[in-house]
């Protein structure tokens, strides 16, 4: 075990972790939980009851001024361009190349801009906006360390909301938001998560943010009887299974958007940075794309490991799981474009063995409506 | 952590009791609740002949995949069969229950380089 040298961030709700019995570990910089009484428990806890994951990690960025607009739609794959008040928009930003610097989720407020980014890329994305937003009238204002950010994920999440705050929230469309209260001390609520399951992401003061977590979870003697907490090992194997992708693993700087599968967060008729090479991709039809596969038995493929056509190495594992909710042993693939057809046959590195494994639809995972 | 005194212990988190003519040999809890839940166990072939510092097996959970290795030099007599059905027993009881293989020692003594369960505690606080 390597030895911590840097200073890990806390955020403002290690103390309720701690107390739950986390277990804590460093993840981008942070000091998070991974678990508190186990990823599969917690993972099913979410697709079937309500979770609250703590997030304040995730980057927060406020930016305000008039060319706002005209320079997050440069920035951005996705058009945001007359975006409507209230609403949230999942986006990339990418290099010049295509390669994708990070996943985004930009918020149109009504006096200014909001990005939620990576914990990890976080400080790349602050320098990349301040070098691109040349003579433009944009500022930049990082609310990290002054908010907390909880999500909250599950089939009972909007029933449960309405008990505790009494806001209804049936009615607030995913990806759209609401706000509540002004300035320094609002809270904003977004229908969105990462973990396909119905449910919210609460953006609050890092004052009140203890508070808020125990109105919501209780204590570890009096806890809620519905709401528990989940850590970041449930998170990733909810996500996986709902093909979410995660940065480092299914997005990086050597991916560009088409080839990681989220073609639909990209508009290549608008101008942005990383729009020529991703339409010279898209004219000439992508090598390799994500893939979805199913393994053969209990093993778990991992980052890096190959995969086989017969003799031939056609792609690499992304990310993998033992899908909690399927039973089976999932994973996400870089796959050359010809063994892209679902059914097709293929092979995978499990420690030091392959396991059978077939291309299937994406996602894995969908939660019933 | 409560660590048991009629064992060895070895770095790599490995315990190895002596149980009259055989070595049981399994993973720490504190490797165990590492892993998080384990959801495999690869277990070697009962009659393999196994050397100090072998891979006798892989133990994988959500998060990461582990090799087992063997400080004891001898045969693998007996494995937990029980594992192939329900991996999550290493998690839930690793020094009892979760025992991974029985092996008979080439050399009487063969404990005797490895760590105390006290050795042990003080090698895991001061990772």
């Amino acid at each position: 075990m390597a030895m911590m040298l840097e200073e890990l961030l806390r955020t403002p709700l290690y103390d309720t972790h701690v107390a739950f019995g986390a277990k804590m570990v460093p993840f981008a910089g942070w000091e998070m939980p991974v678990q508190y009484v186990g990823i599969i428990e917690e993972h099913h806890h979410t697709r079937t009851a309500c979770s609250a994951f703590d997030v304040s990690h995730m980057g927060r960025l406020r930016l305000t001024g008039k060319d706002c607009e005209a320079f997050l739609n440069r920035i951005c794959t996705r058009n945001v361009a007359g975006a409507t008040v209230g609403r949230s928009y999942y986006s990339h930003v990418c290099r010049e190349d295509g390669g994708i610097l990070d996943d985004v989720i930009v918020s149109r407020f009504e006096n200014h801009w909001g990005i939620v980014c990576n914990a990890s890329n976080r400080e790349k994305i602050v320098a990349w906006l301040i070098m691109h937003r040349q003579g433009r009238l944009v500022e930049i204002a990082d609310e990290t360390r002054t908010t907390a950010m909880v999500a909250c994920q599950g089939p009972r999440t909007i029933e449960l909301s309405k008990e505790l705050t009494k806001a209804d929230l049936s009615n607030l469309k995913r990806y759209h938001f609401s706000v509540h209260g002004a300035g320094p001390l609002s809270i904003v609520t977004y229908r969105s998560g990462y973990t396909g399951e119905d449910g919210i992401e609460v953006v609050v003061p890092a004052a009140i943010a203890p508070f808020a977590l125990a109105r919501l979870l209780g204590t570890k003697d009096h806890p809620h009887p519905v709401i528990r907490p989940a850590g970041l090992g449930a998170r990733d194997t909810l996500r996986i299974e709902a093909a979410m992708p995660l940065y480092g693993h299914e997005l990086g700087e050597e991916v560009d958007s088409l080839t990681a599968g989220q073609a639909w967060c990209v508009d290549l008729s608008k101008e942005f940075i990383g729009a020529e090479p991703m339409r010279k991709l898209h004219e000439r039809g992508l090598p390799r794309q994500l893939a979805g596969l199913e393994l053969e038995g209990k093993r778990i493929a991992r980052q890096h490991a190959g995969v086989f056509s017969g003799d031939r190495r056609v792609g690499e594992v992304t990310s993998g799981t033992l899908s909690p909710t399927l039973g089976k042993s999932i994973a996400m693939a870089f796959v050359a474009a010809e063994t892209m057809a679902e059914g097709t046959a293929l092979r995978v590195e499990v420690g030091t063995k392959f396991a059978e494994a077939q291309v299937v639809k994406l996602p894995f995972y969908k939660r019933p409506r | 952590m409560k660590v048991p005194t009629d064992r060895r212990y070895a770095e790599t988190h490995e315990w190895f009791r002596p149980d009259e003519d055989v070595i049981t040999v399994g993973i720490t809890q504190y490797a165990a609740d590492e892993l998080t839940d384990i959801t495999f166990v690869e277990l070697p072939e009962v009659g393999r002949k196994v050397s100090v510092g072998d891979s006798i097996g892989e133990v994988e959970s959500v998060k990461a995949t582990s090799e087992i290795f063997t400080s004891v030099a001898g045969k693998i007599v007996e494995v937990n069969a029980s594992l192939a059905d329900r991996p999550e027993l290493i998690n839930d009881d690793a020094f009892e229950e979760g025992w991974i293989v029985r092996l008979k020692p080439d050399a009487p003594d063969p404990l005797q380089t490895l760590l105390s369960s006290k050795e042990y505690v003080s090698l895991v606080k001061n990772a």
